[in-house]
């Protein structure tokens, strides 16, 4: 059973990015606070996603163009649907850890809602 | 041995899944519940793939396109629905 190196360094690759997806649940767990959860899944299960397909490309070159498109899909989205979740948790008040030191964002949010309610 | 080191992959890749499992049935929020669902549907979509791999059939990368797809769409519509209402 002979494999090219090109096939073992994507099985390698898609090892690192399931690892990735792992701490990212693990940090859904762990984590106090929804933002925090959103901190640790979101960009731990993008960069696990991107880097098992980019494995998956390696260890069989005839697919590259779906795994290609796949990970350029990932790219973009992921971050989208993160930025309107912690956007929707912030506008409906879900409570903030106790611990937390600063909330820069608060000023802006006061603006930006209120113009809301102007435009209804 | 990359037959080996796939199988251990998909293997943590469900333990992942089954741990953001736990997030979305105790979630304390429905912010956290939608959060799970999220890092989920991203999660088994790298282990569609590697069923594309073991299978060896092209169409399954299909299939994960799609479920990306409505994933991300559900996601956007719950979170609007969550700010300001339909």
């Amino acid at each position: 059973m002979e494999n090219s190196i090109l096939e073992i360094i994507g099985a390698v690759l898609v090892l690192l990015g399931s690892v990735f997806l792992f701490l990212g649940a693990l940090g859904l767990v762990r984590m106090p606070d929804v933002f925090n959860r959103i901190q640790a899944g979101t960009k731990a299960s993008t960069l696990g996603t991107m880097l098992s397909l980019l494995g998956l490309a390696l260890i069989t070159p005839a697919w590259w163009g779906k795994l290609v498109l796949l990970i350029i899909f990932i790219m973009i989205t992921n971050p989208v649907s993160s930025h309107v979740l912690a956007r929707a948790s912030y506008c409906i008040k879900v409570p903030m850890f106790k611990k937390t030191v600063v909330d820069q964002y608060e000023k802006d949010a006061e603006k930006l809602f209120k113009k809301e309610t102007n435009n209804e | 041995m990359v037959n080996t080191i796939l199988i251990i992959a998909a293997g943590i890749m469900m333990l992942a899944i089954l741990l953001t499992l736990y997030r979305f049935f105790k979630g304390s929020t429905e912010c956290d519940r939608l959060v799970a669902f999220d890092v989920m549907t991203v999660s088994s979509l790298a282990l569609i793939g590697l069923i594309a791999k073991f299978t060896g059939r092209v169409i399954y990368l299909d299939v994960a396109m799609v479920y990306g797809l409505l994933s991300f769409l559900g996601v956007i519509i719950v979170a609007r629905y969550f700010e300001k209402g339909l």
